[in-house]
């Protein structure tokens, strides 16, 4: 419990609007984007200047109150769940984009603002914002930080941490710092910027980022390919690459996304297609239509027996509206929709489809897999119902084992959704015994005693792994 | 704590995605998760589940407009205007109406006689030196608040008992027959904006439409239903279906956004009733908004009408119709008037039904920030298409200072004008 006194000064701190104590209001900050996990925080504050957050800090540094941080609330792996009461600091207020400069080709934000308010920002000038995560509308940019958030971009332009130059934050005792700068080479000690980058409001509260620009495309072609089996989407993957072509976008469905899609919206999908792929390049005109053409080819080669190119924003959004409708689609089939983010080296997609369908199958859970095969990031999407406990624990033996087989394929249990509450009882998978020691004790002199987003990233207790025989 | 009966399946089918957060008016007013269509669900959620007592989100309820701007921004289909009916009806059982308010919505609103005696009543008021003392002493602000002493300045001239009086029967379509059509006059419409139904009829009869005013018909129920009066709305739909099922009407016919939406949901609102669902079904399959079917109908002969114009969307005609290009393609059809897309049409104005009443402070809000969008548009007509927006357009002129330089018209009307002025 948060002393009625201390309340009142953190109340002064913002102002009485912006400090929430009802039960609705605390409610309504009790969940993320995560499904099944809900704690109520004791008190939401909603700061609108670094000082404000630097004073909260150092209020709940001497009280010793968790501080859980967050933007908008759309992350999936329950980072942003108030784990231990505490203090729910939630940021969209911070909200202004302070500076964008043309020279140095950078943008100064605050963490609140919304990523796809910067895009529109950026492009207005001819500029250019790569990273965008699929919630791009709601999410902020403070939480893509600290989440290193990727999105569809990811092959050609990376991912957040990629973009993030310099920074101002909050330590844990309150005291602000910056670190990075718009030097494009910085090697002024340890990289505090990228430490920060992926560290889920653990080790610091972030207030000012700087993020570098590119020049705005000149142009946009766009191509679907549909496969008849998983492998020769896999092989068309590979040999994109290996032809020195990095496209903006290389999306995948399997074929129980396809499904779902066609069933939902009815756009003519080729519904015995095992893959499809969605593939878009950018760049100089010429450029553009020279490599999509080629793609197109390489399609056709490796097996596809339906490509279509699109030369028109018109036909391009047709294309597209097949793999936006993948979330929509499944999202509707059942109450619970789960969607995880494991991840394999670009070569291993194939082989990590072929796992989640044979586990899914093991486990009998209804699993579509979509996601970004350009980067090997994949989206297996559990469709399910929160109210059938049986259901629910074969879901979660099922996505251990879908964590297992892709470490053992060389990949990660999360791409870019980060560890949280959901994904820390793998995380020593990844990173084994020492990695966890060393990033404890990254975290230990960060925030001594332990009050920056509490139960996130380190798990009480390490799933024990499941060996599955081959 | 009281356990309340909650739509289950519909409130689970929110993923917490947070893709309504952009889309929400409140919410980027307000900045907080619980003005929020995410919120809200996640709060009735708590209700049902025993952690929040249902008086702990009333206010909370009461601040959403209902614009259903979050609908068409949700990846998983939510069926948001349900989830918030049910929630406000379930509020309404533990929280009752005030009673003026359960007095207008059964007797006034909610009767064929009571929507004409308002009428009367209204005419009455603003002739006999009524208005005039109501003002003076500043009763209405007194009696109803600030908002609805803003809504009662924007209320047009009414029109006299013998005009309304002189309309009641079938109007015989311009040239060849091509359709039968039942008007829908609504409530408000009818008693506020009487001439704009008269203006629509006269378009649709120029069309080639036989026009007929339904008799036995009253209001759609939204009003009722958005308050959590759910028995209510349920009588005025059984009313209604049954006074235009006999007719053989090729489509039912409303010059209001929000009453539309009502009429066609019905199905959804009487889809538990056996003796009702196919019929309610049949009738909400035949609505149309009046801008609708005459873009389907069209071209109409029109007359110049030079000038720059601009459109508000209705909420509920965009979100729940979703009858979006048909106003705007009739508009850039008008010859020598030159039409400007208004920046954020499809947000929300703040009328909201009775919302700019009820929550007056909010909806200024709202209000005033769609007006800096209607000054920088530069548009001297703004063309509206649901009575609410219209009244509330007319408060927002004033608001900002512009109503020397903007007027407010239905489309219905800005359409029977062109009409008039072609040279034949």
């Amino acid at each position: 419990m948060i002393a009625s006194d201390v309340v009142d000064q953190l109340r002064e701190i913002v102002g009485a609007d912006w400090a929430l104590t009802s039960p609705a209001d605390l409610l309504s900050y009790s969940y993320s984007a995560t499904p099944l996990y809900q704690r109520l925080p004791e008190l939401v504050l909603l700061p609108r200047t670094t000082a404000e957050v630097a004073a909260i800090m150092k209020v709940a540094h001497a009280n010793r109150i968790g501080v859980h941080t967050r933007g908008s609330g759309t992350n999936l792996s329950a980072g942003t769940v108030p784990v231990a009461g505490g203090i729910v600091l939630a940021l969209h207020r911070m909200s202004s984009i302070k500076e964008i400069d043309q020279e140095n080709l950078t943008a100064t934000v605050e963490p609140g603002v919304i990523t796809a308010r910067l895009h529109q920002a950026v492009e207005a000038l001819g500029l250019f914002y790569p990273p965008d995560p699929g919630s791009m509308n709601t999410s902020t940019l403070g939480g893509n930080m600290a989440e290193t958030s990727g999105g569809l971009r990811g092959l050609k332009y990376g991912v957040t941490k990629d973009y993030v130059m310099a920074v101002e934050a909050v330590t844990a005792d309150g005291r602000i710092f910056r670190a990075g700068g718009k030097n494009m080479k910085d090697v002024a000690g340890y990289d505090l910027v990228k430490l920060l980058c992926g560290s889920e409001g653990t080790l610091a509260i972030i207030t000012e980022i700087t993020l570098k620009l590119l020049p705005l495309p000149e142009a946009k072609r766009t191509a679907l390919a549909a496969f008849p089996d998983m492998e020769s989407a896999a092989r068309t993957v590979s040999r994109i690459i290996r032809e020195k072509i990095i496209p903006c976008t290389l999306e995948f469905m399997d074929n129980g996304t396809i499904r779902a899609v066609e069933a939902f919206s009815q756009i003519g999908l080729p519904v015995d297609a095992e893959a499809l792929l969605l593939i878009q390049q950018d760049g100089p005109l010429m450029l553009c239509e020279r490599d999509i053409e080629r793609i197109g080819a390489i399609c056709r080669e490796e097996g596809a027996f339906a490509v279509r190119l699109a030369s028109d924003p018109a036909e391009e959004a047709a294309l597209l509206a097949a793999r936006r409708g993948a979330i929509p689609a499944l999202a509707r089939r059942k109450p619970t929709t789960i969607l995880e983010d494991a991840t394999v080296p670009r070569s291993q997609i194939a082989p990590m489809v072929a796992e989640i369908q044979r586990i899914a199958a093991k486990y009998r859970v209804d699993i579509c897999t979509f996601g970004h095969a350009g980067d090997g990031n994949l989206h297996p999407t559990c469709m399910t119902d929160e109210r059938d406990k049986e259901e629910l624990h074969r879901v979660e033996q099922a996505f251990a084992e879908i964590y297992e087989a892709a470490l053992r394929l060389g990949g990660t249990i999360t791409g870019e959704h980060g560890v949280g509450e959901s994904k820390s009882p793998y995380l020593e998978w990844k990173v084994g015994p020492v990695g966890i020691d060393l990033m404890k004790a990254v975290k230990q002199a960060f925030d001594p005693l332990g009050i920056l987003n509490p139960g996130k990233i380190f798990a009480k207790e390490t799933r024990k792994r499941v060996v599955v025989r081959t | 704590m009281s356990r309340v009966e909650l739509p289950e399946d519909l409130l689970l089918s929110c993923m917490r995605c947070g893709f309504c957060l952009p889309a929400c008016p409140t919410y980027r007013e307000m900045e907080v998760e619980s003005a929020s269509p995410r919120g809200r669900i996640a709060l009735l959620r708590a209700v049902m589940d025993g952690d929040l007592d249902l008086l702990d989100i009333g206010s909370k309820l009461d601040a959403c407009l209902g614009c259903r701007a979050c609908e068409p921004a949700c990846p998983a289909g939510v069926q948001y205007g349900a989830i918030l009916e049910q929630g406000r009806a379930a509020l309404a059982a533990v929280r009752p109406n005030p009673w003026p308010v359960r007095f207008a919505y059964r007797y006034l609103l909610g009767s064929p006689l009571g929507i004409r005696l308002a009428g009367w009543g209204l005419w009455l008021y603003q002739r006999f030196g009524l208005r005039w003392l109501a003002r003076r002493l500043r009763l209405v602000e007194r009696l109803g608040g600030k908002g609805l002493a803003a809504m009662e300045r924007a209320v047009p001239e009414a029109v006299s008992p013998w005009r309304r009086a002189s309309w009641a029967r079938p109007l015989p379509p311009t040239g060849e027959p091509r359709l039968k059509v039942g008007f829908f006059t609504g409530c408000v419409a009818e008693i506020l904006f009487f001439e704009t139904n008269r203006s629509a009829i006269e378009v649709l009869t120029h069309l080639g439409c036989e026009v007929a005013l339904v008799p036995g018909q009253g209001c759609c129920g939204a009003v009722h239903g958005h308050a959590g009066e759910h028995d209510l709305a349920v009588a005025q739909a059984k009313r209604n279906i049954a006074a235009f099922e006999q007719g053989g009407y090729d489509y039912i016919v409303n010059t209001a956004g929000g009453c539309g939406a009502a009429l066609n949901e019905y199905g959804r609102l009487l889809a538990g009733d056996p003796t009702w669902a196919d019929r309610a079904n049949r009738f909400a399959a035949a609505c149309r908004d009046f801008a609708e079917l005459v873009d389907a109908l069209g071209p109409i002969p029109l007359g110049a009408l030079p000038g720059r114009i601009t459109y508000q969307d209705s909420c509920h005609l965009r979100n729940v119709q979703k009858v979006a290009q048909p106003p705007r393609n009739l508009l850039k059809a008008i010859p020598g008037a030159e039409y400007v897309e208004l920046p954020e049409a499809d947000r929300c104005c703040g009328a909201a039904g009775t919302y700019a009443i009820t929550q007056a402070l909010l909806s200024d809000q709202i209000l005033d920030r769609k007006m800096t969008h209607v000054a920088t548009s530069g548009a001297a007509t703004i063309v509206v298409a649901n009575p609410p927006c219209h009244l509330e357009m007319i408060e927002g002129i004033e608001r900002a200072g512009l109503a020397d330089r903007v007027q407010v018209k239905h489309i219905a009307d800005l359409l029977a004008e062109a009409m008039r002025n072609r040279v034949c």
